[in-house]
């Protein structure tokens, strides 16, 4: 095993980064071996008490490379990117952006994720912009009953909503949707041609 | 800021559909104090959160779309939805990296230079605190300001008011005459969008704000994001069923608190679309 070594920037980095901790930090910019498990965030946490590991134990995971564990959680589904544990955090590590980095590597390696009602609505939310330019909240709600097949969902606030006419029926019309559906495009074209870094299993030897 | 300024207003999609009634009485009250709102263009949506969950740079390329049509307009951005802000203000930080810059610049299909500043219209209107034409004092009124996250954190990017305590909104709501009650929930996640996969945690937060608000002697909320606005309001209903426990405490955005201390009619202001009903709160302090 490799010893110790200082950093450039004077951290001190036990071991090899595993893939998991190189991708974090390239996607996140945030440096995972700054946390010292003091439990902050999960303090904080409005969350933590549906999450399986809660944020510190995800920080830890991730030091660890453990990368199967992470993306099995609960815990990057329920992030609800309210910024608490961030803005709290002694070590002035972002959280949240570790924890959207987690969901970016789960969509990039097609992991199953635990909470699968969180990441359907995203990915319907996102089909909706990229048809329509603006969001569309009732075909956001039908659209998101019928595929995540809970039909029923939600229903009982609709009769409220609709006599006061706060859920328009049609969507929203904008002249910029097409310039929007070339911006998905152009987005996903790039990304194409400059994958982030992969996340293997195991470790990599290279430092920053 | 003066009064006679000028904003590129983006009102995002909420403030066309289920939040109506914070773009009405936010132009009311502008117009009133002679603040200009000129509505961009063809504008689309910011992406939400939902954008970012899945790429970084969508995240970043279709606010800044947005970006960019308001430095085509020479003019400050204004914003009313914290969620709409927080994208922007985000996007805007990225952005000040050059090779970034230049790629999203090619995304969007338009030169960009990151010019615009973002400010969120509770910031326009503090603005005005100190001269605001008073017609209807709303004294006797208690109030909570709830800001939620996304206004007020990451602080350094966001740069609004303190994270854990901020008073912005407290001091605009003390100007009309009402009193801002002190509480601990200010800043808060109310669950967010939530609403809809997890509704059993965005029901748990939003109830315990609430209680809060009302625990600390509060009359109605008052709120400056129309997702914590439908959090906080459509589902105390729920609330009911679900924890047999009556809040009825009305939310209100802040706006037509000002509207109503500006001498706007309860009708003008639309409060009627809430779900909890303001106007018995507003009869028994004598202000509707
Ligand atoms: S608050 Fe920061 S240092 Fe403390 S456990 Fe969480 S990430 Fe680690
Ligand atoms: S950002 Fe996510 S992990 Fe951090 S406190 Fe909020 S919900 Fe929890």
């Amino acid at each position: 095993m490799k010893m110790a070594q200082l950093t450039p920037a004077g951290t001190i980095h036990p071991f090899p980064r595993s893939g998991l901790q190189v991708f974090v930090e390239s996607q996140s910019g945030q440096r995972v071996l700054r946390c010292y498990q003091c439990g902050k965030c999960t303090a904080g946490c409005p969350s933590a008490y549906a999450m399986d590991l809660g944020p510190r134990r995800v920080m830890r995971a991730i030091q660890l490379g453990l990368k199967d564990e992470v993306l099995a959680s609960s815990t990057i589904w329920l992030c609800l990117q309210c910024q608490t544990c961030s803005a709290r955090c002694p070590a002035e590590i972002g959280i949240a952006e570790v924890m959207e980095s987690l969901r970016l590597l789960a969509a990039a390696e097609r992991s199953r994720p635990a909470e699968r009602d969180v990441a359907l609505f995203h990915r319907l939310f996102r089909d909706l912009i990229r048809r329509w330019g603006r969001i569309y909240e009732l075909g956001l709600g039908a659209l998101y009953n019928l595929r995540g097949r809970h039909p029923f969902a939600n229903l009982g606030l609709l009769p409220h909503l609709l006599s006061r006419g706060k859920l328009p029926l049609l969507p929203q019309r904008t002249k910029g949707a097409s310039q929007v559906r070339a911006i998905f495009a152009r987005v996903r074209a790039a990304e194409r041609e400059a994958p982030p870094p992969e996340a293997k299993e195991g470790t990599d030897a290279s430092r920053q | 800021m003066p009064a006679g300024s000028s904003y590129a207003y983006y009102p995002g999609c909420t403030l066309h559909s289920t939040a109506r009634e914070y773009d009405v009485s936010l132009r009311l009250v502008c117009q009133k104090l002679g603040i200009e709102l000129r509505e961009l263009k063809d504008w689309a949506c910011c992406g939400a959160s939902s954008a970012h969950a899945e790429s970084r740079l969508l995240g970043i390329a279709l606010p800044a779309r947005t970006l960019q049509a308001a430095e085509e307009m020479g003019l400050p951005l204004g914003v009313a939805c914290a969620m709409c802000f927080s994208r922007l203000k985000l996007a805007s930080h990225e952005l000040a990296d050059g090779d970034t810059l230049d790629q999203v610049g090619r995304i969007i299909g338009r030169g960009l230079g990151n010019k615009a500043t973002v400010v969120h219209m509770l910031q326009v209107l503090d603005g005005e605190r100190e001269a605001l034409p008073i017609k209807r004092t709303l004294e006797g009124l208690k109030v909570a300001s709830y800001y939620g996250c996304l206004l007020v954190r990451p602080r350094d990017i966001v740069g609004f008011d303190d994270e854990e305590n901020p008073q912005m909104m407290d001091r605009l709501v003390e100007a009309t005459g009402a009193h801002a009650v002190p509480w601990g929930f200010k800043t808060e996640c109310c669950g967010a969008g939530f609403s809809v996969p997890r509704a059993d945690i965005q029901l748990k937060l939003s109830h315990r704000i609430l209680s809060q608000a009302k625990a600390a002697g509060a009359d109605c909320v008052s709120v400056a994001c129309p997702l914590c606005h439908s959090n906080l309001d459509s589902y105390q209903q729920v609330m009911r069923r679900e924890y047999e426990h009556e809040i009825g405490l009305p939310v209100l955005y802040f706006t037509q608190l000002l509207g109503l201390a500006l001498g706007f009619e309860p009708r003008e202001l639309l409060l009627k679309r809430h779900i909890t009903d303001p106007l018995p709160v507003l009869k028994a302090r004598g202000l509707a």
